[in-house]
């Protein structure tokens, strides 16, 4: 079995996270920031199973289990509010949906 | 007996004490209440105040004269305390002070109820009768404070008025001009004067009158440097009150206000300010002889500068203005040559003759519908007889003519001049000359006013009734001024006692007062009157035809040089109103004001940014937010 150098799996979750942060900022709508949101999340994964096979600690597969409940959940929750935002105003531009004015 | 006499003082004080505030208390009721008054209750107020304080003030003359003690003094209250010498609220009574509360509240109460006559009709009556309160108020406190700052704050309260009362009719631009230049110009003497006194407290210490003058005395030579710019100062506040040569250019202007103020402010009582100041002082003058001088000089240019202007003037007031500033600098003249008693009887009398023909003219002003122009009055002799002999007096009074109370002030004045040592045979024919103007110009103004044709272009009904109370004020002003000249041995014994110590020395025997001194004094005003007989023929005699182009003065350079005020106004307007103007305008955006900005500018900006930054945008917090953590661990990392 090759063992990847710790550094690559960084530069790969780097990557990946860079993606969807430029994804969550670059899109207008909410749906894509959503699926940017999960691009993330499992670049952050993808950092911990790593470091935790590297390592040789089953703390980074704990970890990955937990990421992956907590995009499960977001997903389910932000979906439903999606088509709550979709049924309401017709749209998912979230430049569209700024009426708080936050 | 005694007990009688105590009593009697006692009620003087209290008297003394309530004064001012008769007219005080009316002017705040009429203040607040404003138009809820009707004009009945609001005259009734006013001239109620004003008349209640003449009787006490009467009252109090009397007191004075038949007590051996000279003076009636209340302190009221502590006003402040400076080091060591305190300021108090008091007001004090002596001869000097008898004779000005005598006119200010006298002709003041006579004015009062001419003017709720006069401006009857004018909506803002109540306003009107208010100020004219306050005006006696601050004229009282002026005359009555024993110490410099309370004259101070009666000083800058007639200024005050004045400036209400001039512009009194603000809706016309040309009054409110004329009541910002009056109250700018008399500021710049009232700087001086604040900056003389100033001095006087730098250097002695006190305010107190009687203190100040006895300290004086004992600090100074007779003609120490000190003192000498200390009364020149206070001389400034004198001129600019009293429309004196250097800063005599708003008194005509000043007629933009209501006849009864001119009457009353602006001749009998405020404008004389400043020869009251300067005969209270007359202790720190007397130690700068220079200045006795320069105030000679000043009454003695301003008589004949008036003097020439009043000749061509074509508004019936601007004729009385430029005349009430040539008798004024009558007085000057007599204070400046130490003939301090004749100087205040001069004021006195003035002051009756004077609210006599404004009054009068009031009158003649309302019967023609605000006619002021005396080129379209004429004839008026027949339609307003009674107001033509009034005026008739009045003019004989400024004249001087034997008989009348204005002879016997001004003779005075001009007998003490010539052997003088501050003043000469020089001013002596000032005199001569200012009161042959005097007559030509009074000869002038009756003759185009009252005598020839009607040669009003409009054919408007000249009104001839008036109601009795603009009717009796003038009657009694009127006797006043005939009669006014018996007063003559009670306010000098009065006076003696004041001026005691402060008679000049007259010149050395050598220069004797040759003997037709007198008769020439007393023949001039005839000569002006038979001179003007002639050389106004044009203007008395009915014959001639109705044109108004004949009327029209001859239009020389002269005549405009005169009837513009010999170009003082042009002078200032070229010396100092058009660079500082230019000034005013170069400095435009303001430099120190730009530096200042800068700051605000540089807030500006950071909350135009902070303001771009809270847009609402969700990706654009998201950026931020994603922005500021690559610079953190950018300035971790390096």
């Amino acid at each position: 079995m090759i063992s990847l150098p710790l550094e690559h799996i960084f530069i790969l979750a780097s990557i990946l996270f860079m993606i969807g942060f430029v994804g969550v900022i670059a899109r207008k709508n909410t749906l894509f920031i959503l699926m940017s949101l999960e691009v993330m999340l499992n670049a952050v994964g993808i950092a911990f199973i790593g470091a935790g096979s590297v390592w040789q600690q089953a703390d980074g597969q704990v970890m990955f289990i937990l990421i992956l409940t907590l995009a499960a959940a977001e997903v389910a929750l932000g979906l439903a509010l999606l088509i709550r935002l979709q049924r309401r105003f017709q749209s998912l531009d979230i430049d569209k949906l700024n009426r708080l004015r936050g | 007996m005694i007990g009688n006499m105590d009593a009697n003082w006692n009620a003087s004080m209290s008297i003394l004490a309530w004064l001012p505030f008769n007219p005080l208390i009316s002017f705040f009721i009429l203040i607040l209440l404003g138009k809820r008054l009707s004009w009945l209750m609001a005259s009734v107020l006013s001239v109620g105040a004003v008349s209640l304080s003449a009787v006490s003030a009467v009252w109090l003359v009397q007191q004075l004269a038949i007590n051996d003690q000279q003076v009636i003094t209340v302190q009221l209250w502590q006003w402040f305390s400076l080091g060591n010498s305190q300021v108090n609220f008091t007001l004090y009574l002596d001869g000097l002070s008898a004779v000005m509360i005598s006119v200010v509240t006298g002709v003041g109460a006579l004015i009062h109820l001419y003017a709720a006559g006069y401006m009857k009709t004018d909506e803002n009556f109540c306003r009107f009768m208010a100020y004219m309160n306050l005006f006696i108020v601050a004229m009282l406190l002026l005359v009555l404070g024993d110490n410099l700052v309370l004259l101070y704050l009666g000083w800058e309260g007639v200024g005050l008025c004045s400036f209400l009362l001039i512009g009194f009719w603000y809706q016309d631009k040309n009054n409110a001009l004329a009541a910002r230049k009056a109250f700018i110009v008399t500021r710049i003497g009232d700087t001086a004067m604040a900056i003389g006194l100033f001095m006087l407290f730098n250097s002695l210490g006190e305010f107190n009158i009687n203190h100040l003058t006895e300290l004086a005395a004992a600090k100074w030579q007779v003609g120490d440097q000190q003192v000498y710019w200390i009364a020149l100062l206070l001389l400034g506040g004198a001129v600019g009150k009293s429309a004196q040569l250097p800063l005599q250019t708003w008194l005509p202007d000043a007629m933009a206000g209501p006849t009864p103020v001119s009457a009353l402010i602006h001749a009998a009582t405020m404008v004389t300010a400043g020869v009251y100041l300067i005969a209270r002082m007359h202790g720190l003058f007397l130690l700068a002889p220079e200045v006795m001088t320069y105030v000679a000089w000043v009454g003695a240019l301003t008589l004949l500068l008036a003097g020439f202007a009043a000749m061509a003037q074509t508004d019936i007031k601007r004729v009385l203005a430029y005349s009430t500033m040539s008798q004024i600098g009558y007085m000057m003249l007599a204070l400046g040559a130490g003939a301090w008693s004749e100087g205040i009887f001069h004021l006195m009398t003035h002051a009756f003759f004077k609210a006599l023909l404004f009054l009068t003219a009031g009158s003649v002003i309302l019967a023609l519908h605000h006619q002021q122009n005396i080129f379209k009055m004429g004839g008026l002799a027949k339609k307003l007889p009674i107001e033509t002999s009034l005026f008739a007096i009045g003019l004989l009074c400024l004249i001087a003519l034997p008989g009348t109370s204005g002879f016997y002030s001004k003779e005075a004045i001009i007998a003490s001049l010539w052997t003088s040592a501050t003043a000469g045979p020089v001013f002596w024919w000032c005199a001569i000359l200012g009161a042959l103007l005097t007559s030509i110009y009074s000869c002038r103004l009756f003759f185009l006013t009252f005598l020839g044709n009607a040669r009003s272009s409009s054919k408007t009904e000249v009104e001839t009734e008036f109601s009795a109370i603009m009717r009796w004020p003038l009657y009694l002003l009127a006797v006043l001024a005939l009669l006014g000249g018996f007063f003559s041995t009670m306010l000098h014994q009065q006076l003696a006692t004041i001026f005691a110590s402060a008679s000049i020395e007259t010149n050395f025997a050598g220069e004797f007062e040759p003997h037709w001194l007198h008769i020439v004094a007393i023949a001039t005003p005839f000569i002006g009157i038979v001179f003007s007989w002639f050389y106004f023929a044009d203007y008395r005699q009915t014959s001639r035809i109705n044109n108004d182009a004949a009327f029209a003065e001859k239009n020389n350079r002269l005549t405009s040089f005169c009837l513009h005020g010999l170009g003082f106004d042009w002078l200032y307007q070229k010396l100092f109103i058009n660079p500082y103007c230019f000034i005013a305008k170069l400095n435009r955006r303001d430099v120190f004001d730009q530096i200042i900005m800068t700051s605000r500018w540089y807030v500006d900006l950071w909350r135009a940014a902070l303001i771009a930054n809270q847009n609402g945008n969700l990706r654009w917090y998201a950026a931020s937010l994603g922005i500021a953590v690559i610079f953190l661990l950018g300035v971790a990392l390096i």
